[in-house]
């Protein structure tokens, strides 16, 4: 990949860095949590030291994705609240999964189905954290009934959340020229153009 | 405590068979609530064999001590002043402690391989070198029975003393009890002579005498007489106990559901790339912006 | 026990009242739910308290603490006026047809004889009417107004189910139940035992409250049967063997007696301990006594002890007094005894009124402490906060602590309430410089004797001529012991129907008691333990179980006294034919063939005598039978009355409303300056019982941490109703005062406390337990007897812990 000095910033080194944060955590609780929820997944708790170590990890990463999201939140919030272009976009989503999105309408810095993702995912961290807390019983004694409710919505969210997460990342990687974004902060302008035609013009104005 | 005497028939977070060939004794305890006394022989009994050395506590206004069960008591003498009928007082005694399900909620909601194992006799044991702490186990209990220590931070529970049940002996409550309140033998063996002490307690007065062997969870392997077997929440018993939905959910259902939902998710992405390939920039565009640097240059 | 543990199976009605079998006797208590497993049999518990027995027991009436004989004299009148009783056993076997001394009276709560200046009683006219023959004078048909029955009748008519429910507070249709199960058992073929403890012994007239059960047991023919019995749960592992040897002061072993001050006169001394049948045709076996009493003093002195010194008569002590545990204080405390030995006891806790005893062992120049462990008794001089708040520098008392070792760290037997002696073996060694109690007093001994060998002294006789003839001088064995108390023959001993038959040869252990002699040819330690070392070995080690006849007669398991007896007075169990009442329940029965009782026990009788001769079953009574009235034995009357306890909320005794010196029992042991000690209902309302814990043995298992954990802390128990007033509820700490101190615990508050209502007023109850202290592991506490009253019973002298009054209050502090 060659930088060319007139690709569009795209994210800060700060916003880039909030987002690996997550994004680690996020791939270590999965793998943690996936270890402790069925025993197919149990040999990733070797990963982490062993089923003890995977028990006491996950939900101390658990806080550091928390807190890490909460920076996101904080900073994203603005560029994800949707507008009814958004919506005529999620209507043609069908399109866009067909890979004709030439015909669809013009995106800011992010399109429909990114923004209903960004408060899908706003929505399971919601679930996911009390959720969490009660189930940490290192720190936290609850009734047993909340502690069995936790149980369920705690899986069932971080189910629905890598699932998420898979079509976050598979989008990534289909659409050519966006994992950069996060990994230099930096896309090209075609790009731009294409996929967010709105933000183009925006940051392209003279 | 890891045996191998006893053959394993059940293991936590094992979803496949378990060696099953060897056909043991279906195993129970059974506990006369009528015949107790509520000495807690069998508490000391317990701290005792399985080498327990509990904190001396407080009174807290009743004769129930240590206040619960937990880590260093696996046992505990549970003491309900009830009136049945008016002006009949009772003092029911309950020893307290783990059922041994055959349908165990704890091995069913633990994720550590091995963790917990119910024997071919029916004994459901904790291996605490595989436990990991989660507390699971305390979630899955239809009868609030496991403890986690603060100590170790692994999960503690009766064993029905499988270690000397492995060898020929009795639990060691049983062992010492004076009045023989607890008797232990095969099950079937325990339900016949159950119902001979119901029929006693039943000419004695005790017309809803019974057995407490809760079908919800498949029965148990510590099984009751109680002198109203109608009431069993007298006792502080759950009357009709079973796994909580909540966790037949959570372990049961989920588990395939969430697998395939995530299977399908992965291979969906896949097989949309495999059939409709890289969404890359149109090569308009790419003119279009070339056009532009070209320009502004 | 006149029956013993395993017997209690046989039982088709269990009564325990004046005892908590199920919590404090909990192994024993094993056998009444065998009888009511396997027998149907029904359990009744009469107690103040609820208690874990209670909880099993088929009725539980409540009673107020210290009503007992209240309670039971109305059960006699019910059994005498509803003709409950058994009639072939009642005219056969006790004395209800003797006639009792015309100067004999009872009046206002008094007996003829009672001195108010002393609170003694002049027991003379407290007899029999004796004819020219010597024997008592009967009247076989009851009808004279003097016979015991008629005057037995007329006692107890007084006693009616309105006069219990006053005195007792137990509600009317309560007490008429349990007359009713009770007097089913008056049936021939029909038992009840009665299990009694602590809770009968412990007050003021507690030997007339066991008397009363055990008459209830005589008309109801209960007594000598499978199942029946009068049942003394012993509290301590061998108290029993502790009275069977004589430890207390006025004893010697056996039941052997102590000679008083008077009793200058050896042969008088006998033969006022030999009595003379007083009716045809009977045994009276204590005329033996003079062949117990010289065996004893050939163990004890050796050859030493001959014909001509009275076998050693002469170094015995000749009592002025009893020297009981509260004498015992009460001479610290007035300065007349100033050293003390102080083994296996904690009278610091075990003993009445703590600031009573605390104050005695600081006038003491030594006290000598051998226990396992560290007591309060050898800890009384430390300051232990608000718990022992003693200032040591004002105590001279010079402590040694001489640590011994605990059963399982030696060899021995036991004696269990059944009179069973059962051997045990040492299980480990004992700790650090512990020694057991025979190398200490050995060592004591050996020291005194080389004392008084060089220095003499004022009576050195009794010392140096005591038989030591251990193989180690310094640590005599336990088998050494037992062999001498169980007894040897010392020259060979012959059959006296035939003197060229030997039956036991110079030199050999003994078979029983049967062959002692007052001649100085036998040694026996203890004449009811003969037999239990003989030439077969050790039959206290069997542990055979065996069990021929289904009825938990183990013949072959270790040995029971006397004579490997296990059910006293069995000949009872027969009709006068000497067939048995409940031929499937067989003790013993009369095999006219050959000529000879047998069956399942060992015959308490003569066994030859046909039962057409007319011997009663109660050999050991000069009357051959059991005593309704007790002529002149007990120090309170011949027949039962109930009194108030010392402290009580009542200001008068329901029986005797008029004559002050009947409220309480006349005769109890009360010591001047204590008299005025006693707390006043104004100002201590509640009634208080002192109490054990299943999970507690007395004052040691709070040093071990098993016990310690399961029972932590010290707490009392108040009624619901007493908690609602003063607002106190479970968990609150309280403050529980008597005259004479006051203990801080925590306050249960439960159902299981009824409180009465008596001549209009509220009876609330407070109970107490006693297990904690100020040393071992558990939660540090106050002595119970911080609490209880300096007062004894009439005969035995034990303290009335069991009922005495307190005031409650709620404390803010959290102890």
């Amino acid at each position: 990949m060659r930088r060319d000095p007139r690709d569009l910033v795209r994210y800060t080194a700060g916003q880039r860095a909030v987002h690996w944060i997550v994004g680690i955590s996020f791939i270590l609780l999965g793998m943690s949590g996936l270890a402790l929820f069925h025993p197919a997944f149990y040999p990733f708790s070797l990963l982490f030291g062993g089923g003890a170590w995977t028990r006491i990890l996950h939900p101390i990463i658990g806080v550091v994705m928390a807190l890490a999201f909460v920076v996101m939140v904080i900073r994203f919030t603005r560029y994800n609240l949707m507008r009814r272009v958004d919506w005529q976009w999620i209507g043609r989503i069908g399109e866009m999964v067909n890979g004709s999105d030439e015909t669809m309408p013009a995106q800011g810095k992010y399109n429909g189905g990114q923004k209903l993702l960004f408060w899908l995912l706003l929505i399971c961290m919601l679930l996911l954290i009390p959720s969490g807390v009660v189930l940490w019983r290192a720190y936290f004694d609850f009734p047993v009934e909340w502690v069995r409710w936790a149980a369920v919505v705690h899986s069932a969210t971080a189910v629905v959340m890598i699932c998420l997460i898979f079509v976050h990342v598979y989008a990534a990687i289909w659409v050519t020229g966006t994992i950069r974004a996060m990994w230099y902060g930096t896309v090209t302008r075609a790009w731009a153009k294409q996929h967010h035609r709105t933000w183009y013009e925006e940051v392209t104005k003279p | 405590m890891a045996l191998q005497s006893l053959d394993i028939q059940a293991r936590s977070a094992t979803t496949t068979a378990v060696p099953g060939v060897r056909e043991t004794l279906d195993v129970a305890k059974l506990i006369d609530i009528s015949k107790c006394i509520g000495c807690k022989a069998c508490q000391v009994a317990c701290m005792q064999w399985n080498d327990l050395q509990g904190e001396i506590g407080h009174n807290h206004g009743d004769y129930q001590n240590p206040r619960d069960l937990n880590d260093t008591t696996w046992t505990l003498m549970r003491f309900y002043e009830v009136e049945p009928e008016p002006d009949r007082l009772e003092w029911l005694i309950r020893k307290d402690g783990c059922m041994h399900c055959a349908d165990p909620g704890c091995l069913a909601a633990c994720p550590a391989p091995g963790a917990i194992v119910r024997y071919s006799n029916g004994i459901v044991d904790f291996h605490q070198e595989h436990c990991i702490g989660c507390g699971y186990c305390i979630t899955g209990c239809p009868f609030d029975i496991p403890r986690l220590s603060k100590k170790d931070e692994k999960a503690y529970k009766c064993t029905l003393c499988s270690d000397r049940v492995a060898v020929g002996l009795a639990p060691a409550c049983v062992k010492t009890c004076p009045t023989g309140a607890i008797t232990f033998g095969g099950k079937d063996e325990m339900i016949r002579h159950a119902e001979t002490r119901v029929a006693d307690l039943r000419e004695r007065g005790f017309v809803k005498a019974g057995l407490y062997d809760p079908p919800g969870v498949g029965g148990t392997h510590v099984m009751y007489v109680l002198q109203h077997a109608d009431r069993p929440e007298l006792y502080g018993l759950p009357k009709d106990p079973t796994i909580s939905p909540l966790v037949e959910l959570w372990k049961g259902a989920a588990k395939p559901l969430a697998i395939a939902t995530m299977a399908l998710v992965g291979l969906a992405s896949l097989f949309h790339y495999v059939t409709k390939g890289p969404n890359a920039v149109s090569r308009e565009i790419e003119k279009e912006t070339e056009h532009e640097e070209e320009e502004q240059a | 026990m006149t029956n013993h543990w395993v017997d209690i199976k046989n039982a088709d009605l269990v009564l325990i009242m004046g005892g908590n079998a199920a919590e404090a006797h909990p192994c024993g208590f094993k056998w009444v739910t065998e009888a009511k497993a396997h027998r149907k049999a029904r359990l009744v518990v009469v107690d103040p308290r609820f208690t874990r027995s209670a909880a099993v027991a088929d009725y539980y009436a409540p009673i107020r603490a210290g009503s007992d004989i209240a309670f039971l004299a109305g059960l006699i009148n019910y059994l005498l006026s509803h003709d409950r009783i058994h009639h072939e056993y009642v005219r056969n076997y006790t004395d209800f047809s003797f006639l009792v001394k015309t100067d004999f009276a009872f009046e206002d709560g008094l007996y003829s004889g009672y001195d108010a200046e002393t609170h003694k009683y002049d027991r003379s006219t407290w007899g029999y009417q004796l004819g020219e023959d010597g024997y008592v004078v009967t009247d076989p048909t009851l009808q004279d107004p003097r016979c015991v029955y008629q005057l037995m009748k007329a006692h107890y008519a007084r006693y009616t189910p309105e006069m219990v429910e006053g005195i007792c507070g137990t509600p009317r249709d309560a007490f008429l139940k349990v007359c009713e199960m009770i007097a089913e058992t008056s049936a021939p073929d029909r038992a009840m035992t009665i299990m009694y403890a602590l809770g009968w012994t412990q007050h003021s007239q507690g030997s007339q409250i066991i008397r009363t059960g055990a008459m209830v047991q005589l008309l109801l023919g209960n007594i000598g049967k499978p199942g029946g019995g009068m049942n003394a749960l012993r509290g301590h592992s061998n108290i029993q063997g502790l009275t069977d040897l004589g430890l207390l002061s006025n004893l010697l072993p056996g039941y052997m007696t102590l000679p008083g001050e008077k009793e200058q006169d050896f042969t008088a001394y006998l033969e006022k301990r030999s009595p003379k049948p007083l009716r045809p045709g009977q045994m009276s076996y204590w005329q033996n006594y003079p062949k117990f009493f010289v065996s004893t003093m050939k163990a004890w002195f050796g050859d030493a002890a001959t014909a001509d010194n009275d076998w050693g008569y002469h170094w015995l002590p000749k009592l002025d007094k009893t020297h009981d545990i509260l004498q015992v204080f009460e001479d610290m405390n007035a300065g007349r005894m100033n050293g003390y030995i102080c083994q296996g006891f904690n009278p610091l806790a075990s003993a009445p009124c703590k600031i009573k005893v605390s104050g005695a062992l600081s006038k003491l120049k030594y006290l000598v402490v051998i226990d396992p462990l560290a007591t309060e008794t050898s800890e009384f001089w430390q300051n232990h906060g608000e718990y022992n708040a003693v200032d040591p520098t004002r105590i001279a008392t010079e402590v040694f602590r001489l640590p011994s070792t605990c059963f399982a760290e030696e060899d021995g037997s036991l004696v269990n309430s059944g009179r069973w002696l059962q051997w045990h073996w040492k299980a480990a060694n004992p700790p650090g410089e512990a020694r057991n109690d025979q190398e200490i007093i050995a060592g004591i001994f050996l020291k005194l004797r080389e004392l008084y060998r060089t220095d003499g002294g004022a009576f050195p006789d009794p010392i140096l001529n005591l038989a030591w003839r251990y193989k180690q001088p310094h640590s005599p064995a336990p088998d050494e012991l037992a062999r001498e108390f169980s007894g040897r023959a010392l020259a060979d001993v012959t059959d006296p129907k035939d003197a060229t038959k030997v039956l036991v040869k110079k030199g050999e252990q003994l078979n029983g008691f049967a062959e002692l002699r007052d001649d100085g040819s036998t040694a026996c330690g203890c004449w009811i333990f003969a037999g239990a070392w003989s030439e077969k070995g050790n039959l206290m080690a069997r542990r055979d179980n065996s069990d021929p006849y289904g009825i938990g007669q183990t013949l072959d398991w270790a040995f029971a006294w006397p004579a490997n007896r296990r059910v006293l007075y069995n000949r009872a169990s027969c009709d006068p034919a000497g067939k048995p009442y409940d031929p499937s329940r067989m003790l013993v029965a009369w095999d006219g063939l050959s000529g000879r009782w047998s069956g399942s026990d060992i015959p308490d009788f003569k066994a030859d005598s046909n039962p057409a001769d007319g011997m009663g079953p109660f050999i050991m009574n000069p009357e051959g039978v059991a005593r309704f009235f007790a002529r002149d034995m007990m120090a309170d009357g011949p027949f039962p009355e109930h009194y108030e306890p010392l402290e009580s909320p009542l200001a008068k005794n329901p029986m005797h409303p008029d004559n002050p010196l009947a409220r309480s029992n006349p005769a109890a042991r009360v010591f001047e300056g204590d008299r005025e000690n006693f707390g006043k209902p104004d100002r201590f309302p509640y009634v208080a019982t002192t109490y054990r814990l299943t999970e507690h043995f007395h004052y040691w298992t709070k040093h071990c941490r098993s016990n310690a954990v399961v029972q932590p802390e010290q707490f009392v128990e108040i009624g619901e109703a007493l908690g609602a007033e003063l607002g106190i509820r479970s968990g609150d700490p309280v403050r529980v005062r008597s005259q004479r101190g006051f203990i801080v615990a925590v306050a249960v508050v439960t159902k299981r406390l009824r409180s009465f209502v008596l001549d209009g007023q509220p009876v609330h109850t407070v109970g107490i337990p006693i297990h904690w202290g100020f040393t071992g592991v558990a939660r540090n506490g106050y002595l119970a007897n911080t609490l209880t009253p300096f007062v004894g019973d009439a005969n035995t002298q034990t303290p009335e812990f069991k009922s005495f009054l307190v005031n409650v209050e709620k404390i803010q502090r959290v102890v």
